[in-house]
């Protein structure tokens, strides 16, 4: 049999896989970029938890439980974010995750700053592989759809997109909730597996480590989230060793890693899927384009 | 043909905080028609395209199409009601392949909704042939069916042009507008756009409204045309018409002098 | 009372200001959250401590010169972790910055271990009593200070000839490029001006709380980005305002709402913000171009 470090290990890699291809699927295909995924993990988490603490539902409606309740946030979220672009959404997910965070920090039922205890072990590796590859499934199915389609049409050009007939802001509350919810499903398996939950579990540095599993497997690439979690879980544990050089090297890693293979380990073009737009070469590009114009006094509006 | 008008706008002016860059513009579109729209750089050409598709809302005026007010309305709801455009400046899904991109056209033709694309019902499977077997006729119809598996920034220049008509086509519009589809072509593609342009009017009975500056392909093959100058009509008429017009001849003479 | 606290939140405000221009002149310049911001703080308050304790230096002195070595990491992080990635995405840079916060912050814990460490004040507290609040000298310094570094600040980009050509750079690349602007240098004193200017708030915080941790810069340094947000990204005065805003509404909100909700304050006024004018209060909105 597997050695229960294994199995711990197994299990968390595949808790942080269903975290990276949700939110694969707002920044990668999408492209909307969310620095505060593990907000939506949280109130998962601690969702799921008092679902099962307190009224002692079958696991399986306490994980849809928690995760319909940060899809739900994930919407109400989104409603109002969604229309600002690139680093400013980025900022407004960012300040959600803290203000979540610090909301549970002082509820009282949350447990504070204590945190929750006692937390039955009810999440098995049977469940998280199930939910894994539910996961996969269904992301899966909506990337091939005309939804899909959608989605990374508004990656590719938001404008474009809408002079289609897309109605970007609806999709991008879509994926924002779609994406929430199987954060919220992680958090659910999390909360059941750690048996305690603790608001710093879910800090900024959380959504932080997600992101780089999107971004170090490759944006927009189911595969590269499950590669991305898998490596973001297992070195770190294998440098427990020198713990304290751990963080001093995923650090460097990261700097090194957008020097070497910004597309990640699986991504495909050499400038990162939808961001290629964005990238500097290319704004510089348009500027000179622009102030040439500008000379020439054209009607570019 | 009928004189049916299909957009109408009226009184129509549009400003930049302050900077006016179309001024009490009224226009008439009549259905079947093919319509050049001409001017100098900055007339405000392009500011009048988007305020049809509604990437701009007018600061005064009215917008109708098909009877119905759209000023106001956003693109994506303009868009199903039946007016298509391609950009300037080639806007396609730069990572997506040639066929998705004019499957993104048919998007606000097919209903699938969530549920559906997870379940992938039997409905949703007839939906998507019927949006692949469509968007495979506009692809063949700008004759680019044999690069559908392309990547769109892997094509020429030409056929990116050509797919972006395939992709507005794919909307199953009632209006086409057409922002500089000359613009960067050879003498070759631009007698090949011209002759698909006609194709369109033709086969598919799509009103054409065209940006261009090719002096030679607006007056060729436009049976209208409309001259704006610093955001205002300035003549309105058949080639020959507007040709002889003297304010227009000025306005491009001043241009050029 | 309310008076004492309005003063209390300019104290904090005006740290946060400090912090916030340097992320403000780094957006302006390279579209940039400079994520390792904060950890160019910390090291500021940790340079400043170590002159102050265990080389003695007198406290001015050591003022100034943690600005400057903080200014030398700033130039640092900019040529090692972002200037090789300015042909690639956005988002690359964006990973690269956070990646350069993980490895300070770390770098720092590994050094001074994470037992916080006690500034020593410069000099005997002594308080002012007015008739509408109370002041010590330490806060007095620490609000001096930044306003004569906020005017510094304003006077070399509006007077000088560097500043002329920031603001040359932050507005069109490539035409200053064409005018004969070298680049790669003003977004290097770009970086050193901006990174000084967090050193210098790391010392006062240091002088103003007492502590000094290796993870000292994560919260001040998000709340001094959110004040960069708030005020409008990219504008030196918006950073000034949004500073001084955020450290007052903080203040308030502890005193008057409730003192746990004390750091939700940042971020909802972020929120607020964003929701209201996403440009920012003193930021110009931009027109989309179809």
């Amino acid at each position: 049999m597997i050695s229960p470090y294994y199995l711990q290990l197994i299990i968390l890699v595949g808790i942080n896989t269903i975290m990276a291809l949700s939110l694969n699927l707002i920044i990668g295909y999408t492209g909307q970029l969310s620095i505060g995924h593990a907000a939506f993990m949280s109130l998962g988490a601690y969702c799921s938890a008092l679902l099962t603490l307190h009224f002692n539902l079958p696991f399986i409606v306490s994980l849809l439980g928690g995760a319909l309740f940060a899809a739900f946030f994930g919407i109400l979220i989104g409603i109002p974010t969604l229309k600002l672009k690139g680093d400013y959404l980025a900022i407004a997910t960012l300040g959600f995750g803290e203000i979540v965070r610090i909301v549970c920090l002082n509820l009282e039922i949350t447990g504070g700053a204590v945190g929750l205890r006692g937390i039955p072990k009810k999440t098995t590796l049977l469940w998280v592989v199930l939910a894994v590859l539910i996961t996969a499934f269904i992301l899966n199915r909506i990337i091939k759809s005309r939804i899909g389609r959608a989605l990374i049409a508004i990656r590719e050009d938001e404008t474009a997109a809408d002079a289609m007939g897309i109605n970007s802001t609806y999709y991008k509350i879509l994926c924002f909730g779609v994406g929430a919810f199987f954060a919220g499903l992680g958090g659910g398996l999390f909360a059941h597996y750690m048996r305690f939950l603790h608001p710093k579990s879910f800090d900024f540095m959380k959504s932080i480590e997600q992101l780089c599993m999107v971004v170090l497997g490759g944006l927009g690439n189911m595969w590269g989230s499950f590669v991305g979690a898998t490596i973001l879980t297992v070195v770190p544990e294998m440098l427990r060793s020198v713990a304290d050089l751990r963080l001093l090297i995923y650090g460097a890693v990261l700097i090194l890693m957008m020097r070497v293979r910004p597309q990640g380990i699986l991504g495909e073009s050499p400038a990162n899927g939808g961001f290629k737009n964005n990238s500097y070469s290319q704004w510089i590009q348009t500027r000179l384009k622009k102030s040439l114009r500008k000379r020439s006094g054209s009607d570019k509006t | 043909m009928s004189r049916h008008s299909i957009l109408t706008a009226t009184g129509v002016s549009h400003s930049f905080g302050g900077l006016v860059a179309l001024e009490d513009i009224d226009f008439k579109i009549y259905q079947q028609e093919i319509v050049g729209l001409i001017g100098p750089n900055g007339a405000g050409k392009t500011t009048l395209f988007n305020l049809f598709t509604g990437h701009y809302k007018p600061t005064e005026g009215e917008i109708y199409f098909n009877n119905q007010r759209i000023n106001g309305l956003k693109p994506y709801q303009i868009t199903p009601k039946g007016i298509a455009r391609t950009f300037q400046n080639i806007r396609l899904f730069k990572q997506m392949s040639v066929l998705d991109n004019v499957l993104i056209g048919q998007h606000c033709r097919t209903r699938t909704g969530l549920v559906g694309a997870v379940l992938r019902t039997p409905r949703t499977k007839k939906e998507e042939a019927r949006a692949r077997e469509h968007a495979m006729e506009m692809l063949s119809f700008v004759n680019l069916e044999e690069k559908k598996d392309e990547k769109a920034s892997n094509l020429s220049y030409g056929e990116q042009r050509r797919l972006e008509i395939a992709r507005a086509l794919a909307t199953d519009p009632l209006l086409l507008l057409l922002d500089e589809p000359a613009a960067g072509m050879n003498p070759h593609e631009t007698i090949e756009l011209i002759k698909l342009v006609r194709q369109i009017r033709d086969q598919m009975k799509i009103t054409i409204l065209l940006i261009e500056h090719d002096m030679k392909m607006v007056m060729g093959i436009s049976e209208r045309v409309a001259v704006l100058n610093y955001g205002k009509m300035i003549a309105e008429g058949t080639p020959q018409e507007v040709q002889n017009n003297e304010e227009v001849i000025r306005a491009y003479l001043g241009e050029t002098a | 009372m309310f008076v004492q606290q309005l003063m209390n939140g300019l104290i904090l405000g005006s740290t946060y200001a400090l912090i916030a221009l340097g992320y403000t002149m780094v957006y302006g310049i390279i579209e940039l959250i400079n994520f390792a911001h904060g950890e160019i703080y910390m090291f500021g308050a940790f340079v400043g401590l170590i002159l102050v304790t265990v080389l003695k230096v007198p406290f001015f002195l050591a003022f100034l010169l943690a600005m400057a070595a903080s200014a030398l990491l700033g130039i640092t992080i900019e040529y090692l972790a972002y200037r090789p990635l300015r042909r690639s995405s956005r988002l690359a840079a964006l990973i690269s910055a956070i990646g350069a916060s993980i490895f300070l912050s770390n770098l720092a814990l590994l050094i001074m271990g994470s037992t916080p460490y006690n500034f020593p004040t410069p000099f005997e507290a002594k308080v002012y009593e007015t008739p509408f609040f109370i002041i010590s000298r330490v806060e007095i310094l620490v609000l001096l200070s930044s306003l004569l570094l906020m005017i510094a600040l304003t006077l070399i980009v509006q007077k000088t000839k560097i500043g002329k050509a920031m603001r040359a750079v932050a507005q069109d690349k490539d035409t200053a490029s064409l005018m004969g602007i070298n680049i790669n240098k003003i977004v290097t004193i770009t970086f050193a001006i901006g990174s000084a200017l967090g050193g210098a708030a790391g010392v006062m915080v240091g002088i103003y709380f007492r502590t000094v941790t290796p993870t000292m810069g994560l919260m001040p340094g998000l709340k001094g980005f959110v004040a960069a947000v708030v005020g409008g990204i990219g504008n030196i005065p918006g950073a000034m305002l949004g500073g001084i805003l955020l450290g007052i509404a903080e203040v308030l909100g502890a005193a008057y709402i409730s003192s746990q909700y004390r750091d939700a304050v940042a971020f909802a006024l972020l929120i607020l913000v964003l929701l209201l004018k996403p440009s920012g209060l003193l930021g110009k909105p931009v027109q989309e171009k179809v």
